[in-house]
C-alpha cells in the first residue's frame, strides 16, 4: 500500500494506520464512541494482508491482558476503549507499565463518572497523565487534535513505547474519533520479523533457545531492595522522557495579552475564539499541549510569562489547570478555568464570554 | 564397589530432569506443587520442546513458577493468564503455550477467562491445579472448598447458604466446544503420576496440533492450609476431594 489520501473518522485512522505501522496485534472490546477501530480492522481483514492478528476480546480486562501477553512477545500491540473501559485495564495498564513493556492504549474519552454518557469528554486526564492504576509510574499522553493526528500519534506511540519500553497511550476525546477530515495515510511497513524483535527486543519471550538464558516478563519482586532499584530505573526513564519528549503547538504567544492552554479537539474550537477576540481586538495566544504526560511546562510558562492572565480551556471540571498553575508557579497570575461538563462541548462564543467574564473584563 | 562405580550413566534409571533447576522451592513439603512442575520440566525435554515451550504462572502458590523451570516464562495477573497465553499463541502459533493455575486464580477471579479462551478453542493448554484452598494468601476458602471444609474464611465450615456450592470448573470447561481435551488427574501415588504425565504429554501434544483447548486438572493437596500431615492429606483428598471431583477424563475429542 502507498501513500493515500482519504477522508475518514478519527476512529478508522487509528485503525488505518496501525496496519500500515506494520502492526502485530489488536485486543479490543466495543464500546462507543470508539467501536469504529476494532470494527475497521475485522473490514480490513489485515490478518489477510500483513499476517496482523485481529481479536474480540471477552472483555477489556482480558484484552489488556492479552496486549500484555503480545508486548511481552516483542510484538507490537494495542488495544482501544473509552473511559469506562479504560478504567477497567488500569491493573493491566500498571502491570505493563512496571514490566517495562511497550504497548500503545487508545481512550477515546466520554464523560463519566460511571456509565456517564458516550458524548465527548476530557476528563480522564488525570487518570492518563497521573497514573491511574496503582504504583508509580506515567504513560507517555499524545493528544491528537486532528484525524491526521490520530493517524499519525499511532506510529509516534509505538515509536516512543518502544524507545523508552513504557507504555504511550493516545488521549483522543469522543469528537476527534467521531469527525471525519482529510488524512493522509502513510504507505504500508512491513511487520518486524522474528529476527528483527530478537534483535531489537532481547528480553522478548520467543521461546528459549540455546544461545541464551531463559527470559522472564514479571512485575514481582519480593527483594525490598532490588523493588526499589526496579522503581528507581523506572523513574530514571521518566526522568529522560521529560528531558526529551515534551511537545507542544504554539499559536499567537508573542507578546499576546492573554493565553489560553488547551487541548485535543478543545484546542481547535479555542482558535475560533481567538480569532473572534482579534476582532474586537485582544490578542490571544494559545498553548497546545501535544505531549500531556510529559506536560510542556517550559512552554506554558514561557508564552504565560508577559501575559495578563491565563484561561485553561477543558471539557471536565478542571484538570490540566492543575498542570499549567504548576508550570506558572506564579500566584500573581490570574489562571482560570473554563470547561462543560456531561458531554457538553463549547461554541467558540461561549468560550470567547468566558474570556472576557473571567479575564478580560475582569 | 565404590559408590562412583555404582553412578555410571548405564546404572542410572531416574534423573531429576534438566529444565528443573535447582533453586530452593518455597513450597511447603508435601505439597502437590513440585510433582506437576518435575512433569512439565519432564515432558518439555522429552517432548523437544525447550526452545518452543512459552509457560504463563499464576497469582497463587504457584506465582515463581518461573524461578524453577528453566523456559520463557511471562507471569500474569491473578486470574489473567488465559487471555495472555491466547495472545502469545496467535501471535506465536509455533509455540507450545501453556499456563498453569491454581483454583482461585481460574476459577474465581479468572472464570471469564478460562472460559472464554475454550469456547474460543484458543491452541493452549491450562493445568489446574485445585486442592479446594487458597495457600498463599493463608487457607482462605476457594471456589473449590467442599462443603463443611473449614478455612480461615469459613472457620465453621463451609455453607451452602453463606458460600454457594464447590465449583466443577472442568466440567464447565468440558461443556464448551472449542475444547478438545478435558482430563482429571492427581499425583498422590506413582501410578497416578505416570497418569497425569501422560495427560499433560497429551495436553502439550494437542497444542503444537491446534486441536483447540486442553485443560489439565490435578487434585491436589495443600496439607499447610488443610492443617493435615502430608500422608493424612492424601488420605483426606481420596476419600473427599475424589468424591466431588472424580477421577478420568471429562472430554476426549
Amino acid at each position: 500500500m502507498k501513500e493515500e489520501v482519504k477522508l475518514m473518522k478519527g476512529n478508522e485512522a487509528l485503525a488505518h494506520a496501525a496496519i500500515r505501522y506494520g502492526c502485530d496485534g489488536y485486543f479490543g472490546y466495543p464500546i462507543t464512541p470508539q467501536s469504529e477501530v476494532l470494527e475497521t480492522l475485522m473490514e480490513e481483514m489485515p490478518w489477510e494482508t500483513t499476517g496482523m492478528v485481529v481479536l474480540q476480546a471477552e472483555s477489556e480486562v482480558a484484552a489488556i491482558n492479552m496486549v500484555y501477553g503480545g508486548a511481552a512477545c516483542g510484538k507490537t500491540v494495542f488495544t482501544s476503549s473509552s473511559s469506562p473501559g479504560v478504567s477497567l485495564m488500569q491493573e493491566g495498564v500498571s502491570y505493563i507499565a512496571a514490566s517495562e513493556l511497550p504497548v500503545l492504549l487508545i481512550n477515546v474519552m466520554r464523560g463519566g463518572p460511571g456509565l456517564g454518557t458516550i458524548h465527548p469528554s476530557q476528563a480522564d486526564y488525570f487518570q492518563a497523565t497521573k497514573g491511574g492504576g496503582h504504583g508509580d509510574y506515567h504513560l507517555i499522553t499524545l493528544a491528537p487534535s486532528t484525524v491526521q493526528e490520530m493517524c499519525d500519534f499511532v506510529g509516534l506511540g509505538w515509536d516512543l513505547a518502544f524507545k523508552y519500553r513504557t507504555p504511550a497511550i493516545i488521549l483522543a476525546d469522543g469528537i476527534v474519533g467521531q469527525m471525519m477530515e482529510k488524512v493522509i495515510l502513510p504507505p504500508q511497513r512491513p511487520r518486524r520479523t522474528d529476527e528483527e524483535i530478537k534483535k531489537l527486543c532481547p528480553w522478548a519471550i520467543t521461546g528459549k533457545t540455546s544461545d541464551r538464558k531463559k527470559n522472564i516478563v514479571t512485575s514481582l519482586e519480593l527483594d525490598t531492595a532490588i523493588m526499589e532499584d526496579n522503581n528507581e530505573r523506572f523513574q530514571r526513564t521518566y526522568r529522560k522522557i521529560e528531558k526529551a519528549e515534551k511537545r507542544y503547538e504554539a499559536i499567537g504567544t508573542d507578546n499576546c495579552d492573554f493565553l489560553i492552554v488547551a487541548f485535543g479537539s478543545m484546542a481547535r474550537i479555542c482558535q475560533k475564539s481567538i480569532e473572534l477576540a482579534a476582532k474586537a481586538g485582544v490578542k490571544i495566544g494559545l498553548i497546545r499541549p501535544i505531549t500531556l504526560w510529559p506536560f510542556p511546562s517550559e512552554a506554558v510558562a514561557e508564552a504565560a510569562k508577559n501575559c495578563k492572565g491565563v484561561l485553561v480551556v477543558e471539557l471536565n471540571a478542571g484538570q490540566m489547570i492543575e498542570d499549567v498553575r504548576l508550570a506558572i508557579n506564579d500566584s500573581n497570575m490570574p489562571i482560570e478555568h473554563y470547561g462543560r461538563l456531561g458531554g457538553i462541548v463549547p461554541n467558540p462564543d461561549e468560550v470567547f464570554e468566558a474570556l472576557n467574564n473571567q479575564l478580560i473584563n475582569k | 564397589m565404590e559408590l562412583n562405580d555404582i553412578i555410571k550413566p548405564e546404572n542410572r534409571v531416574y534423573q531429576k530432569p534438566r529444565l528443573l533447576n535447582d533453586n530452593h522451592m518455597h513450597y511447603c513439603p508435601g505439597c502437590s506443587h513440585g510433582v506437576v512442575h518435575k512433569i512439565i520440566a519432564e515432558l518439555i525435554e522429552e517432548m523437544g520442546l525447550e526452545d518452543k515451550a512459552i509457560g504463563i504462572a499464576p497469582v497463587g502458590c504457584a506465582v515463581f513458577a518461573y524461578n524453577y523451570i528453566d523456559i520463557d516464562w511471562i507471569e500474569a495477573a491473578h486470574g489473567r493468564a488465559p487471555a495472555i497465553a491466547t495472545a502469545v499463541k496467535r501471535l506465536q502459533p509455533t509455540k507450545m503455550v501453556f499456563t498453569y493455575q491454581g483454583d482461585g486464580d481460574l476459577a474465581a477471579i479468572g472464570t471469564c477467562e478460562t472460559i472464554h479462551a475454550a469456547n474460543r478453542g484458543e491452541n493452549i493448554v491450562i493445568i489446574f491445579i485445585n486442592n479446594g484452598i487458597y495457600g498463599m494468601t493463608g487457607g482462605q476458602m476457594a471456589p473449590t472448598t467442599l462443603l463443611g471444609m473449614k478455612t480461615a474464611t469459613t472457620p465453621y465450615g463451609r455453607r451452602v447458604d453463606l458460600n454457594g456450592y464447590p465449583l466443577r470448573i472442568s466440567e464447565l470447561v468440558a461443556a464448551v466446544d472449542g475444547s478438545c481435551y478435558v482430563t482429571r488427574q492427581s499425583v498422590h501415588t506413582p501410578a497416578a503420576v505416570r497418569k497425569a504425565k501422560s495427560a499433560i504429554k497429551k495436553a502439550f501434544e494437542n497444542s503444537m496440533a491446534g486441536k483447540g483447548t486442553s485443560l489439565v486438572e490435578i487434585v491436589s493437596t495443600c496439607n499447610s492450609g488443610w492443617k493435615k500431615s502430608p500422608a493424612d492429606s492424601n488420605k483426606w483428598m481420596v476419600e473427599n476431594m475424589f468424591a466431588k471431583y472424580p477421577m478420568g477424563d471429562l472430554k476426549n475429542v
